[in-house]
């Protein structure tokens, strides 16, 4: 069996930053793995452990500052890593859902995996679309928000049998024919932390860098429909009445305030 | 003309509030492009769901009588046949867990342009301008959507839900759904969350957020929480890592919580978080991020480091704060 796992480099912007025009300045933005990506690898690592003959590859796209984050998926336990990136791509300000679908429905057509786990958004843009526009895409059957998955069930009758989690603590039980996309909601399961001989071992393992040519795709595949005009910090509509002076004064006024609204006695 | 078709979202017998708030967002995109207000309502109960979607501003409700319970491959068709019927310039879905779940679907199978997430829509001149959070709501953006016919979702909570009653058309859409293209089974449904506590039945709820950093120092919290008499509850992150039980969470997918008070520690205030919250009578927030997005919804704000404000706090009320 074969588990595809989508994964992406998300920036994370620091408590004080500054926009320039639509974007954010790139002193004030660190990278790092896709927290719900996070989660999907270990699914899939532990579908590979739960079975025999389990491959699992990740699937990135991203420049080549990227490849570092991809190297977690591998330090993690996946067995090969694929990046996709182009110039063209390079291009584009900011990737719409059907791109990114059509790209990664390329590799995944290359790779013929049984399941793909994606993560149910990336926490920088957050269109938490890309795993359903990808099943879509492929005429894939599919499932979004995935809490619980049964890793038996999936290797050995060939169905997913996973959890949704619904608004409000109510979790929906739905069986999913295979071959499927899963988007992964976090909590599913634990991430493991890459062990320092898997860091090292996926230091040396091949990147397999795949160019819009390679996936016989077009620079007008990667065209985007949207168009970023304005960013901005949002205007705080605040009214909060700040508590001022070092911690023992902010504590005092903040115990105050909770003896006046009768929350904690005397 | 340029019509809108909105999907309702409902659940177990009932319509679910962001259905209606749904309305208010396709009527003003409907008045925006000079076209009728289409809402459509999928399986359940259809015919007593049409009756209550016939609001004030809704031209017509159509309804898809076809199983009991949210099929995403069943909404995938019904949708996306309606949209092929009535050529609406939008399809506006909630951005719920179930529009999650099929609205891209539907996207991807018209050939149509797809944003999520929406906070503001505004349509003019054939283009659609999306405003839309990005980087855990640090920054907001507009996005221009050249070139419609559009799929957009709506983040819940932003548009008030339309109140007055209609007089709208309501017809039964037959759809031939494709069984062969169902391949997805809905088992049934579980609650999730119950146990020792209910947090929601709280009056003083201290929660806490990944700002907590260790679950070792969970004890710092514990120690307040002892100290004042609160009950404890915590984000979801807490919950993802195993520090606390499910029945703690705070949110979209946790709690609900109206308490009195809700001190919330190191919690940046994610939309999925003040969900669950925004109904305490007094926010409190404690947080070294001055921007961080729970102070837009905090009564009272405390710019600070958790590790140096609690301690002092559990002193506040004669506790003794342990060392973490
Ligand atoms: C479908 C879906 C459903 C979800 N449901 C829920 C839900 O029910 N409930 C929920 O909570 N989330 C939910 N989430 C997750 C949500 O999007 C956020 O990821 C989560 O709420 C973030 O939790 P947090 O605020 O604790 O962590 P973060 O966003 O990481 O915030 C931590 C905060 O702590 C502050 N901080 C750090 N160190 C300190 C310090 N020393 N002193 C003071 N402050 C400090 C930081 O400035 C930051 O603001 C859901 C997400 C999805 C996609």
């Amino acid at each position: 069996m074969k588990v595809l796992v989508t994964v992406k480099e998300v920036a994370t912007v620091e408590d004080d930053f500054e926009i320039s025009g639509t974007e954010i300045e790139e002193t004030y933005l660190d990278y790092d793995l896709n927290e719900w990506d996070d989660y999907a690898v270990e699914e899939g690592v532990q579908l590979a452990e739960a079975g025999d003959d389990v491959e699992v590859v990740a699937v990135t796209i991203g420049p080549e500052r990227s490849e570092e984050t991809i190297r977690m998926a591998l330090a993690k336990g996946a067995d090969r890593a694929v990046r996709v990136w182009d110039d063209a791509i390079d291009d584009v300000e900011l990737l719409d859902v059907e791109t990114k679908a059509e790209l990664l429905a390329a590799v995944v057509e290359d790779e013929d995996p049984d399941v793909v786990l994606s993560g149910v958004q990336a926490n920088d843009d957050s269109f938490g679309a890309t795993g359903v526009a990808l099943a879509e895409t492929l005429g894939f059957e599919w499932a979004a928000v995935v809490n619980a998955l049964d890793t038996e069930k999936v290797l050995d009758e060939g169905v997913a049998s996973v959890r949704r989690e619904l608004e409000g603590g109510v979790e929906e039980l739905t069986d999913v024919e295979l071959p499927a996309v899963l988007a992964i909601q976090t909590g599913i399961n634990e991430p493991r932390y890459a062990s320092l001989r898997g860091i090292r071992q996926a230091q040396s393992k091949e990147i397999d860098v795949q160019s819009l040519d390679d996936l016989a795709l077009g620079a007008d595949d990667v065209a985007s429909d949207l168009d970023v005009t304005a960013m901005y910090e949002p205007e705080t509509e605040s009214d909060a009445q700040y508590l001022e002076g070092d911690a023992g004064e902010q504590a005092s006024a903040l115990a105050e305030v909770l003896r006046e609204k009768g929350v904690v006695g005397e | 003309m340029s019509d809108v078709l909105v999907v309702a979202d409902h659940r177990r017998g009932d319509l679910r509030d962001v259905s209606f708030e749904l309305l208010t967002a396709g009527r003003e995109l409907a008045d925006a492009a000079d076209g009728d207000l289409h809402a459509a309502v999928v399986s359940g109960n259809v015919e007593e769901f049409a009756e209550e979607l016939n609001r004030e501003g809704v031209d017509q409700v159509h309804t898809v009588d076809y199983g009991e319970e949210f099929n995403h491959d069943v909404y995938t068709q019904a949708v996306v046949a309606l949209a092929e019927e009535l050529d609406p310039e939008f399809v506006v879905t909630p951005n719920s867990v179930n529009g999650l779940d099929y609205a891209p679907a539907v996207a991807t199978r018209l050939g149509r342009p797809y944003v999520s997430d929406a906070t503001g829509l505004d349509y003019a001149d054939g283009t659609l301008e999306v405003t839309r959070e990005m980087y855990g709501s640090k920054v907001e953006t507009t996005v221009d959507v050249a070139e419609g016919p559009f799929v957009v979702t709506t983040r819940g909570g932003e548009w008030p839900p339309v109140e007055g009653s209609g007089d709208a058309e309501i017809s039964a859409f037959d759809v031939d759904v494709d069984e062969d293209a169902v391949r997805s089974t809905v088992k049934g449904f579980e609650e999730v969350g119950g146990g020792d506590v209910d947090i929601g039945e709280a009056d003083f709820l201290v929660s806490i957020g990944r700002g907590i950093e260790e679950e070792e120092n969970l004890a710092l919290v514990e120690e307040l929480v002892d100290a004042t008499g609160a009950t404890l509850s915590s984000s979801r992150p807490i919950v993802d890592n195993g520090w606390l039980p499910k029945n703690r969470q705070v949110g979209q997918s946790g709690k609900q919580v109206t308490p009195d008070v809700y001190l919330a520690i190191g919690i940046s205030g994610a939309v999925q978080h003040v969900a669950g919250m925004k109904g305490a009578d007094t926010i409190i927030a404690v947080n070294n991020d001055p921007n961080a997005p729970i102070f837009d919804i905090a009564d009272y704000g405390v710019v600070g480091d958790l590790f140096d404000v609690v301690p002092a706090l559990i002193e506040e009320f004669g506790g003794e704060p342990p060392s973490v």
